[in-house]
């Protein structure tokens, strides 16, 4: 009797000390780990996009690049101040303010340039948004997951770069259901959006669209790597970015 | 001890319990038949099985969305091994083409309302 009870206890504890050591996983699920990322798609630690505006500055140069983008996302075009923009352009004192000086080469003054998310390093939209909505990924991409979005608009006023759109109206009255892209969803009313630097592309190892559509003027790469084009453009040009004073560290870079 | 109203009071009662009871008198000639789904015509399997589908599917759509939209994994793995890409427009509606004879009827007949339809698009386009 007095040896059984032995024998149990030493039992009891070699199998607690095995259930520490098991993964937890195996207990689990059986190990079946549902899920991966997709083998084809494109990696990295930051992504970052560099626009040279000294190769497309003209508002007939944007515009191929901001159709391949809103129609791909299913991006309606309202008429009037509820426009929702993705991708959209302005001239240099709206685009650097900070960085305007009175006697400015005319050529640069003159210039359009293309605004989009400038997917921040310290991006505020992350911090005010109460529900998680709006968050960044670890490859630096400040994602919007609509399912969560209340329609606070808290991201909105947090953005010092106007790059988000509220959806007012039922953004499918203003779409060619026709030809909407059936491959990506629309949006509902009562949420924000924003440039989303075609993570879906991303996803199956395609470069964002306005990229594709721009015949290199804009190069997008890995932040990160030293050997990115990326990094090669940013060290041979004079580059700035948007509102350095905000202290949001964007990662769209413009070539002057 | 007579009960005041006592006739008035009983006659509403009978009229109160025959209500409440009707549905069970009434219900009773009908048996529930589940809908009959129109299923995809080339496929024969799911990505799970079929009980799984059945008791599962908005447990594993809600774990797509999370999985594909916020955690950027976009390859599920099925019990069986199988590697599904997880896409509620691309991957699911592909097989199941028609929303109407396929998630309407189910969903219509619980009484649910998703409102996945508000942004994806349904396979069979918008009018």
């Amino acid at each position: 009797m007095k040896n059984n009870r032995r024998t149990f206890i030493k039992i009891a504890g070699l199998a607690a000390a095995g259930l520490a050591v098991a993964p937890k996983a195996t207990l689990a699920s059986g190990g079946h780990s549902p899920v991966k990322v997709n083998k084809d798609s494109a990696h990295a630690k930051r992504w970052a996009m560099v626009i040279d505006t000294t190769k497309i500055n003209t508002d007939e140069d944007f515009a191929p690049l901001i159709k391949a983008c809103h129609s791909i996302h299913n991006v309606p075009d309202i008429p009037g101040n509820q426009n929702v923009k993705w991708i959209w352009t302005a001239p240099y004192e709206q685009a650097f303010p900070e960085q305007l000086n009175p006697h400015l080469d005319d050529t640069v003054k003159e210039r359009r340039y293309a605004l989009l998310c400038n997917h921040c390093d310290e991006p505020p939209c992350v911090r005010v948004c109460p529900t998680k909505a709006t968050f960044k990924r670890p490859d630096g991409i400040v994602a919007m997951d609509y399912h969560r979005c209340i329609g606070c608009r808290y991201c909105m006023a947090g953005c010092p770069y106007g790059s988000r759109s509220f959806n007012w109206g039922e953004p499918r009255e203003h779409l060619d259901l026709e030809a909407l892209n059936p491959e990506f969803p629309t949006r509902m009313r009562g949420v924000v959006e924003k440039c989303n630097f075609c993570v879906e592309r991303l996803a199956v190892g395609k470069m964002p669209a306005c990229v594709d559509a721009s015949n290199g003027a804009i190069v997008f790469g890995d932040l990160n790597d030293p050997d990115s084009s990326v990094r090669q453009v940013l060290r041979e040009r004079f580059t700035i970015r948007r509102k350095p004073t905000a202290g949001t560290e964007p990662s769209v870079y413009y070539i002057i | 001890m007579k009960m005041q109203y006592g006739a008035a009071i009983v006659a509403g009662l009978v009229v109160f319990f025959a209500l409440l009871l009707s549905p069970f008198v009434v219900g009773k000639a009908k048996t529930y038949k589940q809908p009959e789904l129109k299923l995809p015509v080339g496929e024969k399997q799911c990505i799970e099985s079929t009980e799984f589908m059945r008791r599962e599917h908005m447990q594993l759509l809600n774990d797509w969305r999370d999985w594909a939209l916020r955690d950027g994994k976009r390859t599920y793995i099925n019990h069986a091994g199988k590697e599904i890409t997880i896409s509620l427009q691309n991957t699911c509606m592909k097989c199941h083409n028609n929303k109407a004879e396929f998630c309407d009827k189910c969903h219509d007949d619980a009484g649910v309302s998703p409102y996945c339809w508000d942004c994806h698009i349904q396979p069979e386009g918008l009018k």
